[in-house]
């Protein structure tokens, strides 16, 4: 059944100021272990790390608040299902850095006093897993995971679990509920998965690049990680850029660089537009270019998608609402129906068929969905449909005919 | 089905059941188990993965309807997922699946006669930096264009 093609994958040569700088498997964990819990924990605050999926959720209060939770048992999950379209830090991290990932796991379970560590992976990245499996026997043979490390009374270990295709099931709640062998439908919130996650037990559920910093902020200090980035976002983020430009990639580059900074190291000409955080993000124009990265400013899980003027953004539109509607759990009515509605706006767009009126009804609706929705997908989806409506309502609307998507509209 | 055949995936499943654990959070790990080696999870098998469960059968069917990695009717030996996701797109995929659909005699969402190949689209595989990209089973293939992906897909037995 399977063909004897190689993957391909590009192993560049990497560099960076937190996640990519120097780090010997294992150093972190060593140091950790001698360490008290709470020590951890301050360093953390102080580092002032937020979570890297994109929500920005302070990781050292999520511990904290794990750490804090009375059971016998708690866990602590590496959120891999890296579905947001544009993203693929997490696959560079993982067969790249995969030394860093799983520290980080062994550290966190020793701070928040977890047992069990869960990785899962996205159903896409099944390639990846017979080496990650290797890698963590390698692990439990050198005592860095298994019972007793390193011959301190921590016992942690760590398994992979897959997914099987479901953008939603990035979402922390949803991904318990697969993990609990369920529908991916999230959850109510609260409570949260710090108190009531897998199993019902205490849960700390982690980006993999959130995790991916830890080992550095235990080897080099809170302090080091801050000095990076911007007051409200410290240490440094993964682009993963990918559109038109002559070097996508993954790069590393502390918070606060500007969208034009990005634009030049990767070579991109003639940019029209950049989408900012994947499908769910929002659609910048040339004119705020000069914006900086970092949570205050414009938010991101790292994906950056590069459109030329060649491109169509009514067809980009078209694309990111398709892609809702297909991976919209369909549990509550605002993201079931909300897209749907947004994709025949779109649709009556293109065949010049519609009225001002309904579009700025449609804008209304993706409005409600934001405060209405259930879980992120859908109170982040509208935020596509209405920054391209917004910000390129020119090329929509005044001007007849649009360039064309490489021809034709997407499908 | 006969009984002997119903008898052996039984005794699959159970196996699946033993290696994961008989517990409703093993479900996914003995689907995906079922799936990579049937290409596809039959009422049989899903009333027998209920059965060893303890859950209703319903339950595995709602499960496998909501995951799009996961089949209840029958697909080809291979299944080819073809990233329909923005980057992909925008590299071109439009050409790739012209040149698939030509060469296979069949529609994307279809199964060729021979029973080798499914063609699906899926959403974003996380090969942005080297579209168009596909999934062939569980391995992925990048850079394509339209006379490699072709090539790729006369070679899969």
């Amino acid at each position: 059944m399977k063909t004897q093609a190689k993957i391909n994958i590009i192993k560049t040569e990497r560099t960076g100021p937190v996640i990519f700088s120097d780090y010997k498997r294992g150093e972190g964990i060593k140091k950790a272990l001698k360490q008290k819990k709470e020590d951890i924990l301050f360093e953390l605050k102080d580092s002032g790390l937020k979570g890297r999926g994109g929500a920005g959720f302070p990781t050292s209060t999520k511990w904290m608040l794990t750490a804090a939770a009375k059971a016998e048992k708690k866990y602590l999950v590496c959120n891999a299902d890296e579905g947001e379209p544009g993203t693929f830090k997490d696959r560079v991290l993982l067969m790249e850095y995969p030394q860093l990932v799983f520290d980080g796991m062994v550290i966190g379970g020793y701070t928040i006093g977890a047992q069990i560590g869960i990785v899962y992976l996205r159903a896409e990245y099944e390639y990846m897993l017979e080496e990650l499996e290797n890698y963590l026997s390698n692990m439990r043979e050198d005592n860095l995971l298994g019972h007793k490390i390193l011959g301190t009374d921590f016992s942690f270990d760590i398994s992979i679990r897959l997914g099987s295709g479901a953008y939603v099931c990035g979402e922390e709640t949803a991904l318990i509920e697969s993990l609990e062998g369920n529908r991916g439908e999230p959850r109510n919130r609260p409570p949260y998965p710090v108190n009531t996650g897998y199993m019902g037990y205490p849960t700390a559920v982690n980006n993999v690049e959130t995790l991916s910093a830890v080992p550095h902020i235990v080897m080099k200090s809170g302090n080091w990680f801050e000095k990076f980035g911007t007051d409200r976002s410290t240490g440094s983020k993964l682009f993963s850029v990918s559109g038109d430009c002559e070097k996508p990639g993954v790069y590393e580059l502390p918070w606060g660089t500007t969208v034009n900074e990005l634009l030049d190291i990767v070579i991109a000409q003639n940019t029209k537009a950049v989408q900012i955080g994947g499908a769910s993000g929002i659609c910048i124009p040339k004119s705020q270019f000069d914006h900086k990265f970092g949570y205050e400013y414009i938010p991101t899980g790292g994906s950056v998608i590069i459109f030329n003027e060649s491109r169509s953004m009514l067809n980009v539109l078209k694309n990111f609402l398709e892609f809702f509607v297909e991976e919209s759990c369909g549990q509550c009515t605002p993201c079931r129906i909300g897209n749907v509605k947004l994709l025949e706006g779109i649709n009556m767009i293109e065949r010049g068929d519609f009225t001002f009126q309904y579009i700025n009804t449609l804008k209304e609706l993706g409005k409600t969905m934001q405060l209405a929705s259930k879980c992120g997908l859908g109170q982040s989806s509208p935020n596509a449909f209405i920054s391209i409506l917004e910000n390129f309502k020119e090329e929509i609307f005044h001007t007849t005919g649009n360039n064309g998507f490489n021809g034709k509209a997407s499908k | 089905m006969l009984v002997i055949e119903k008898n052996a995936l039984s005794e699959e499943i159970e196996g699946y059941v033993i290696k994961y654990g008989k517990d409703r959070s093993s479900l996914l790990p003995v689907l995906q188990a079922i799936q990579r080696k049937h290409s596809y999870i039959s009422d049989f098998a899903q009333q027998e993965v209920a059965r060893f469960l303890d859950i209703h059968p319903v339950e595995v069917f709602s499960v496998i309807s909501f995951y799009s990695f996961l089949h209840s009717i029958p697909t080809g030996r291979n299944i080819v997922r073809l990233c329909q996701t923005i980057t992909c797109d925008m590299a071109n995929k439009s050409k790739v699946v012209q040149a698939i659909e030509r060469e296979l005699g069949i529609k994307f969402g279809e199964t060729t006669k021979d029973n080798r190949i499914t063609l699906e689209h899926t959403n974003c595989v996380g090969m942005c930096d080297q579209g168009p990209a596909m999934m062939i089973n569980d391995r992925v293939y990048t850079k394509l264009d339209p006379e490699k992906a072709v090539n790729i897909l006369n070679e899969i037995k």
